[in-house]
């Protein structure tokens, strides 16, 4: 490692920043005015000889408090699992499944009231081709495995699954005839499968409604897209059918390392005596690699927004595709994309795996690791980016967005390792974008190494089918009919927009991991998420959780404790049931 | 499989009205309700002043809508409840409708429909507030809904973000049932609800309206803690620096109403850009033939009683089947906002037209003017005319001379 190169380029951006090695890292602390400043040293301190940067500049004045339960317990109190999993994202929920394969007692911690309530249920559920990643990068690896186990994996969860492929849109010619044929021969160095360039007229029969400026697009059959909440609660889901457990509202504060070795976990909820520990703990897994003693990289957040469209504009987008961002637009398209969205070069239009069209996302740097806010610059800015290859796109077609975290290191790739200062921890952290893709991947890997450190064998009776009920509205009439007989509230449609019935929202407060709020039903059977945006059926399925749970209507929540919906009664009930 | 003559789909007051007049013209009638009860929206409408034109008193929403569930139960009309539409396709002879229910999947056959779907609201995401996502931030029906139908209130403290009359009407209703509305704030620079309202339920109650107004800003991560409100320029755009934080726990939005036409649309129904709902005809037919309009659905009434007068003709007009012929489109011209019909059918009888419009501003007064190739052919006079207020003229338009290349034009004129 050249301490004295990477000191250079960092002090050309902050002169006050300490350069130093510490174990091996580049370690950068003082303080600063401005985030900005400090991503920016974060960035310059990357070198290949060192294991990775440790960037503790302080930024002035700034302070985030995690968000955290209230509760407090001794539910798991001197539990000693084999495995304890710190973090419910997809990582952690891929590793509890892949875990439970295996003949040992596998414990999750997530400090949410629910699984998929970070990153893994803010991003477009996009399954990556692979093709902006770059050779060595830990990413391309888990990327190409990952992208190859959805199809098989989704079947076995009972999680849509759709290989609509992602075309790379070109608008001038100089692109057309050198970018592509790049393009595809580093696709061919990357083992990227299924890519080939297509003609305006070819695209006409892929999309309908290609940009005008199109002059030719390099066609990724390979990509794909699965709704990522869906796919991460029925990981958790069929991991507790296969013995696992998960713990909600559990928050990891502290360990206890000696010698190398984590002895104690101390919890909202206990102190545990796990014998591995793997961090899947996303935005904050550079917090718990710490406790562990076990840092060698840091999280610097990285918020994106996107935009959900209504189905109607569902013929818009068949697949999903971007505009290359190598030349600058065609003149008469110009006009609309002045304003670059954030750094990213990605983003682009498509369509999920419910029928929407998503668009976005962009990337901004920011200090906060859970602030979701979204504003009205981004939300203008991404469509006036994505207008431009989807002219049609209009803010009247919206009907929701929100904003996710990616937890993203400075070097950029996944840290998916072995302890290197502690024996007993595995790191899967920094798994930010194209992290639904690789995690089923990297979950594998590591159920190799737990396999190897604890002698563990391989159960007989996993069984990796999930049950489930299938979406009643994508079945045939007479599918239908059979499940109504058998239980008429199948056939009672609460939420209109999505056709969601009883039935389906009953079978979920009856799934292994229910969770009992609107939204933990939301992202289950889907109420809520149509163009009416719950305006019809949050009433009802409030009732319908009430009624099932023997609990008061104003007893459920929207998501997390203190998100109450309803107050006390009104002066008129209060007459009348007195 | 169940044939009928005409099927009407929504069992709020226009399909209510429609089934009523459908049957009474010797249909055989029946009404798709999604919900447990007929009556649709009026259910939770517990406040008064429905039905002085109609009935010629003032009565409650569950009242009005008790009327007309009374008049459809005395006649042999089938009504289906918990019964949700989940196909309509054109087929040879009329429309056949999946329906999906307790009871099973359910077929029915049609000569002709009726789409009486109401409308849904707008919501914070599509009036472009933003922030965090916490609970309290509800549309003004939902919020209803929790209030009247459940007995609960959804807020301690709120802010009222749009003056339509369903935020007006819960701003009353909230400070009657215990919560504290800090002010209604309204982005337009004139109120968007009926004038008696303004005066019923802010004025009466002390509560302040703001206009030119918006909110921003949400603020709180599991429930609604302040909002930022900020004063907009003439085109609606917050002015920087006029923010302020009002701390709150809910946020009610009446920001206007979209006809709910997804399943027109699957005919491919035609949808008319000012009204946003389906094109239609003096019979209130559709572009698809047999396939008629009823209420909200159409365009966004501002009484109930000139929904049941307009869904009751489509209902008997979808009993008749008139043949259709030639239309003439009403081309619209200056001062106009909306209005229903679209066009003329000049096969159909177009002597007796109801002819409903809105002014597209405030006019004092105003001349209502139809000319045909240029040349005048009605004029009448209104007085005090306001967006939010629709206005109800008969007109004879088979008195214009109408053929099928002439040019038919309504402009709304300032005097």
């Amino acid at each position: 490692m050249n301490l004295k190169s990477i000191a250079k380029r960092v002090h050309k951006i902050a002169p006050s920043v300490k350069v130093e090695e510490y174990r091996g890292c580049v370690r950068l602390s003082g303080e600063l005015e401005s985030w900005d400043l400090i991503y920016r040293c974060g960035v310059a301190a990357v070198s290949k000889g060192s294991l990775g940067v440790l960037n503790d500049i302080k930024l002035k004045g700034f302070r985030e408090e995690m968000k955290k339960p209230s509760l407090r317990d001794d539910a798991l109190e001197g539990k000693k699992p084999d495995v304890l999993i710190v973090g419910g994202g997809i990582m952690g929920c891929a590793l509890a499944r892949e875990l439970s394969r295996l003949d040992i007692s596998v414990l999750l911690v997530e400090k949410a009231n629910d699984v998929a309530t970070g990153a893994s249920s803010r991003n477009d559920g996009c399954i990556h081709p692979g093709i902006d990643l770059h050779r060595g990068q830990l990413k391309l690896k888990y990327v190409l495995r990952g992208n190859e186990m959805y199809e098989g994996l989704c079947k076995e969860l009972g999680c849509d699954f759709e290989r609509w492929a992602q075309t790379f849109m070109f608008s001038t010619k100089w692109e057309r005839y050198i970018i592509a044929p790049l393009m595809l021969l580093k696709g061919k160095l990357l083992g990227v499968p299924d890519m080939s360039f297509k003609s305006p007229a070819e695209m006409r029969k892929i999309e309908p409604h290609p940009p005008k400026w199109l002059t030719g697009a390099v066609y990724m059959a390979s990509a794909g897209v699965v709704s990522p909440y869906k796919v991460t609660i029925a990981l958790a889901e069929n991991a507790i059918e296969n013995g696992a457990e998960v713990s909600l509202n559990t928050v990891v504060e502290g360990m206890e390392v000696k010698d190398g070795v984590i002895t104690a976990v101390r919890t909202n909820r206990g102190t545990l005596h796990p014998r591995i520990v793997v961090n899947a703990a996303g935005a904050y897994s550079d917090v718990v690699a710490e406790m562990a003693g076990d840092r060698t990289f840091t999280i610097h957040p990285r918020k994106g927004t996107d935009l959900i469209l209504d189905k109607k504009k569902a013929y818009y987008a068949l697949s999903s595709f971007a505009r290359s961002y190598f030349a600058p637009l065609p003149k008469e398209a110009q006009e609309q994309t002045h304003a670059a969205v954030g750094h990213t070069k990605g983003g682009g239009v498509m369509r999920t795996v419910d029928g929407n069209i998503l668009v976005g996302p962009n990337a901004v740097e920011q200090p906060y690791r859970e602030d979701t806010t979204t504003n009205l610059e981004d939300v203008t800015a991404i469509i006036r980016k994505q207008k431009v290859a989807a002219d049609e796109l209009s803010t009247a077609d919206i009907i929701t967005y929100f904003a996710g975290v990616r937890a993203a290191t400075y070097e950029e790739d996944f840290v998916v390792r072995k302890g290197i200062f502690t024996k007993n921890v595995i790191e899967t952290a920094g798994i930010q974008s194209p992290g639904i893709t690789a995690a089923p991947a990297i979950a594998c890997d590591v159920r190799e190494w737990v396999k190897e450190m604890l002698s563990a064998r391989d159960r007989k009776d996993f069984d990796p089918v999930r049950k489930h009920t299938p979406k009643l509205a994508g079945l045939s009439d007479a599918e239908r009919a059979e499940y109504i007989k058998r239980d008429p509230a199948y056939g009672e449609i609460v939420c209109r927009c999505e056709e969601v019935s009883k039935g389906e929202i009953v079978d979920a407060l009856e799934s292994p991991l229910k969770v009992c709020t609107v939204d933990g039903i939301k992202r289950r059977v889907r109420p809520g998420m149509g163009r009416c945006q719950g305006g019809f059926c949050s009433p009802l399925v409030i009732k319908i959780i009430a009624e099932h749970e023997g609990i008061a209507p104003e007893d459920v929540l929207k998501g997390d404790e203190g998100s109450v919906v309803l107050y006390k009664d009104t002066k008129k009930a209060a007459e009348v049931n007195r | 499989m169940k044939n009928y003559d005409v099927i009407v789909i929504g069992g709020g007051p226009a399909g209510l009205a429609a089934a009523e007049s459908a049957c009474k013209a010797g249909a055989k009638t029946a009404v798709i309700e999604r919900e447990a009860r007929l009556g649709g929206i009026l259910k939770q409408c517990v406040h008064d002043g429905f039905g002085l034109i109609r009935f010629g008193e003032k009565l409650a929403g569950p009242e009005y809508a008790e009327r007309y569930i009374d008049l459809v139960r005395a006649l042999p009309v089938d009504t289906y409840t918990l019964t949700f539409v989940t196909k309509l396709v054109k087929s040879a002879d009329g429309f056949s409708v999946t329906c999906v229910s307790r009871e099973g999947m359910l077929d029915f056959t049609a000569k002709s429909v009726v789409l009486a779907t109401g409308c849904r609201e707008r919501t914070a995401k599509q009036v472009l507030i933003q922030g965090t996502r916490p609970a309290g931030v509800f549309t003004a029906g939902t919020a209803q809904h929790f209030v009247n139908l459940m007995g609960k209130l959804p807020a301690k403290k709120c802010v009222i973000l749009g003056s339509g009359d369903i935020g007006l009407i819960m701003a009353r209703r909230l400070t009657l049932e215990g919560a504290e509305v800090e002010g209604v704030y309204e982005v337009k620079p004139e109120p968007s609800g009926l004038t008696r309202n303004i005066h019923q339920c802010l004025h009466d109650f002390n509560i302040p309206l703001h206009l030119s107004h918006t909110v921003t800003r949400v603020f709180g991560v599991d429930r609604l803690t302040a909002v930022e409100v900020a004063r907009v320029d003439d085109k609606m755009k917050p002015v920087k620096g006029t923010e302020r934080i009002v701390e709150c726990d809910a946020l009610i939005l009446s920001v206007g109403l979209i006809p709910e036409n997804e399943l027109a649309e699957t005919l491919g129904v035609a949808i008319n850009p000012f009204t946003k709902g389906p094109d239609c005809d003096q019979t209130y037919m559709s572009s698809v033939e047999g396939v008629f309009s009823a209420g909200n659905a159409l365009n966004v009434f501002d009484l109930v009683d000139y929904v049941s007068e307009c869904a009751a003709a489509a209902g008997a007009n979808a009993a008749a089947r008139v043949p259709c012929g030639e239309c003439v489109r009403i081309e619209k011209g200056k001062g106009l906002l909306s209005y229903v019909p679209h066009r003329i059918d000049l096969k159909k009888p177009a002597d007796k037209v109801v002819f409903f419009f809105r002014s597209a501003k405030d006019m004092d007064r105003g001349t209502l003017r139809m000319t045909v190739d240029g040349k005048e052919v009605y004029k009448k006079k209104f007085a005090f005319l306001r967006p939010p207020e629709m206005q109800r003229v008969e007109i004879d338009f088979s008195a214009f001379g109408l053929n099928a290349k002439s040019k038919l034009a309504v402009e709304l004129e300032e005097n």
